[in-house]
């Protein structure tokens, strides 16, 4: 362990957590979240022949395939961690971001980046980069308020001495991942490089996006919310930081594994699949960690609804890695790539694990936000029951969808076999996605009311003081 | 050691910056050394006499519409022409559905034709690459001059017409009220889609292959 911490309470004026601002990101999360809902049905409709909307440039469901994606990681991923982290860093530091104005700046400034996208590529300004979809006129803006973001949360974290906690590793570092991520995933494969080449970049780009912001992000807020919520510290430090730099050091390198049989250089590739199963071990680490930290404590995993949320994300977590490990090597990529397994892992570990992480902090911190207990526990727990169904239905569905799909292909069946084939896998996909929509359903209508409720709490609590 | 991995200095520039410039390095530099003989191409210079049959093909069979939005058939018109119909591909998502990269595995040779080597991706209209993430349709990088022009016409305007289980959405944007009058967005995603494997010795890259059925029924072939 390092030095003691002789971190004296920063003086500051104003509140240490701007909780209004909290609530403002989650909001903003939710909004983009129904977005990209509406966005998954679409394209779920369009697979099943069954699209009820006119052939129209603004409705068409190539380009709201590109916002489905870009809203759920720009829009609503992206905005709810945000929040989180304007609750958890300045309670770890006992000291608030660098400047409140600045923080507020930079919420608007990212909804613009994240309407911008949408507006964009339905007015088709697509990039044609995976999650880089975002129109080049958008791209400078992220990377400044990228900065703007890096400096405002960095600041306060270095000038606190003492020993950082586990959480602030990974913020501090996703910082400057995300900072440098954007500006090579933006500019580069659009402007400097071509081919395959470019290729690589994209990969490198697609891949730290997930490894590098929301990953690090995620685990961050698990190590900060998870010992609160179970009032017992994480087991082992030694642990945490073997997961946090074998994470810092292997995920960077996996980016390649994207394109797997491409021309890049096949030593790179093979590079990148072992980095890849490197991960697998890394992660079973910090999954151990966490594990050996709830062990002794019972059914309060299940009992605390955030906790079920946290937990089961994590198991879906580690799954998602034991699939990484095992679809990563070149046998099964043969097999797979291209087919809507990877669709299916690919909704597992955004909706699966951090969704379902986001959904656990917004369903602890909300009360506390808006001063009132949920309005019904009965929605809570629908909204855990739908999700988990649907998205557990939706992966299995997928996953042996693109099974089928990769035999049918390379028996060199006709495509429309494969397509026709398909199709009662979409069918169940589609009804799955359904059951994930009335889940959030479910949530959004406790939201509603359970706000009412703050309302009318905080107008009495007014009326007696006048 | 642990305290050292745990200072604010080596999460910063040792995790935070290090391991990316680490990473950057040795999967994007290491490639961009490799290459450095092989210079990115303009779409001039591919443009190629494959793709100006086709150009001459829709002036010949679109006049008006051709006249109108692209004017005269040359070798410049050709590469702008290319360029839009990229910009279309890009924009209305296609490469979301179908991919451009032929695995040497999964007898996708036999399907689709020849696996691609770098300098194919060479160019200017490959930046950023369109190597795909997903096939809801099949592979198009060795699509050109598989079908007509106006195959692909209708193909845009209706594609269950032509195609009977296609889960393609339509797109008459790409077109003045009916399939025989693309706009210069339709006239360009043809061209491009023609353009796509027009390189290759082998162009029009067939299916190599027979499916069982056929293969059944003439047994002698």
């Amino acid at each position: 362990m390092s030095d003691a911490p002789t971190a004296q309470p920063a003086a500051f004026e104003g509140p240490l957590v701007e909780t209004r601002l909290v609530a403002w990101y989650f909001y903003a999360s939710l909004a983009y979240l129904w977005l990209a809902l509406a966005a998954g049905l679409l394209i779920g409709l369009q697979l099943v022949d069954g699209n009820p909307l006119p052939a129209a440039e603004w409705l068409s469901p190539g380009r709201w395939r590109m916002v489905h994606t870009n809203t759920v990681v720009y829009g609503f991923l992206a905005n709810g961690i945000f929040g989180a982290v304007h609750w958890a860093i300045p309670r770890l530091l006992l000291r608030p971001f660098l400047s409140r104005t600045l923080s507020y700046f930079v919420f608007y400034a990212w909804q613009v980046i994240a309407l911008g996208t949408v507006v964009g590529i339905l007015h088709g300004h697509a990039q044609g980069v995976e999650l880089g979809e975002s129109p080049t006129w958008i791209d400078p803006l992220v990377l400044v308020v990228w900065l703007l973001l890096a400096v405002n949360a960095a600041a306060p974290i270095l000038r606190t001495g003492g020993a950082m906690y586990v959480s602030l590793w990974y913020f501090l570092a996703a910082y400057v991942w995300m900072f440098l991520t954007t500006a090579m995933g933006n500019f580069l494969p659009e402007y400097f490089v071509a081919g395959t080449n470019g290729g690589a970049i994209q990969g490198l780009f697609l891949h730290d996006l997930v490894g590098l912001f929301i990953t690090p992000f995620g685990w961050g807020l698990m190590y900060y919310f998870v010992p609160i919520l179970l009032k017992k510290p994480i087991w082992s430090h030694s642990l945490s930081l073997i997961g946090f730099w074998g994470l810092a050091f292997f995920y960077p390198l996996n980016g390649i594994h994207h394109f797997l049989y491409s021309p890049i250089p096949m030593f790179l590739q093979h590079g990148a699949i072992v980095a890849t199963i490197a991960v697998e071990m890394v992660v079973t680490t910090v999954i151990v960690n966490f594990f050996a930290t709830v062990w002794g404590t019972g059914a309060t995993w299940y009992r605390v609804l955030p906790l079920r949320w946290f937990y089961v994300g994590m198991v879906l977590y580690f799954l998602t890695c034991v699939q990484c490990a095992i679809q990563v090597t070149l046998t099964f990529q043969q097999l797979i790539h291209f087919t809507d397994w990877v669709v299916g892992h690919a909704h597992l570990v955004m909706f699966g694990v951090f969704s379902f992480w986001l959904f656990g902090i917004m369903t602890y911190l909300f009360p506390i936000l808006l001063g009132v207990p949920w309005r019904s526990t009965a929605l809570c727990e629908w909204h855990f029951w739908l999700s988990f169904v649907g998205i557990a239905v939706m992966v299995i569905d997928l996953t042996a969808a693109g099974v089928i799909q990769g035999f049918l292909w390379g028996a060199l069946k006709p495509w429309d076999t494969a397509v026709e084939a398909s199709h009662p896998f979409w069918m169940v996909r589609l009804i799955a996605g359904v059951v994930i929509i009335a889940g959030q359903l479910c949530f959004l209508g406790n939201l509603f009311f359970t706000w009412r409720d703050g309302r009318a709490g905080a107008a009495r609590v007014d009326s007696h003081d006048a | 050691m642990m305290s050292v991995l745990e200072k604010r200095s080596a999460v910063l520039l040792g995790a935070g910056l290090g391991m990316f410039v680490l990473a950057f390095a040795s999967n994007a530099i290491v490639p961009l050394v490799m290459y450095r003989d092989l210079p990115e191409q303009t779409a001039l210079e591919v443009v190629n006499q494959n793709t100006l049959y086709q150009l001459e093909d829709l002036r010949l069979r679109y006049r008006e519409p051709f006249e109108q939005h692209v004017g005269q058939a040359t070798n410049e018109t050709c590469a702008e022409l290319l360029k839009t119909g990229r910009q279309v591909y890009v924009a209305e998502g296609c490469w979301h559905c179908h991919s451009q990269m032929v695995r040497p595995v999964s007898n996708e040779p036999l399907r689709w034709g020849p696996v691609p080597n770098s300098p194919e991706y060479q160019n200017e209209l490959q930046r950023p690459v369109m190597f795909g993430t997903r096939r809801v349709g099949p592979d198009l990088s060795r699509e050109g001059g598989r079908r007509s022009n106006d195959w692909h016409a209708v193909h845009f305007w209706q594609p269950n017409t032509v195609s009977p289980h296609t889960r393609m959405p339509r797109y008459p944007w790409l077109f003045d009220g009916s399939p025989d009058k693309p706009n210069r967005r339709g006239l360009g995603l043809i061209l491009y889609v023609q353009w796509l494997g027009s390189w290759l010795e082998s162009y029009p890259a067939y299916e190599d292959y027979v499916p069982l059925k056929q293969q059944l029924a003439n047994p002698a072939e």
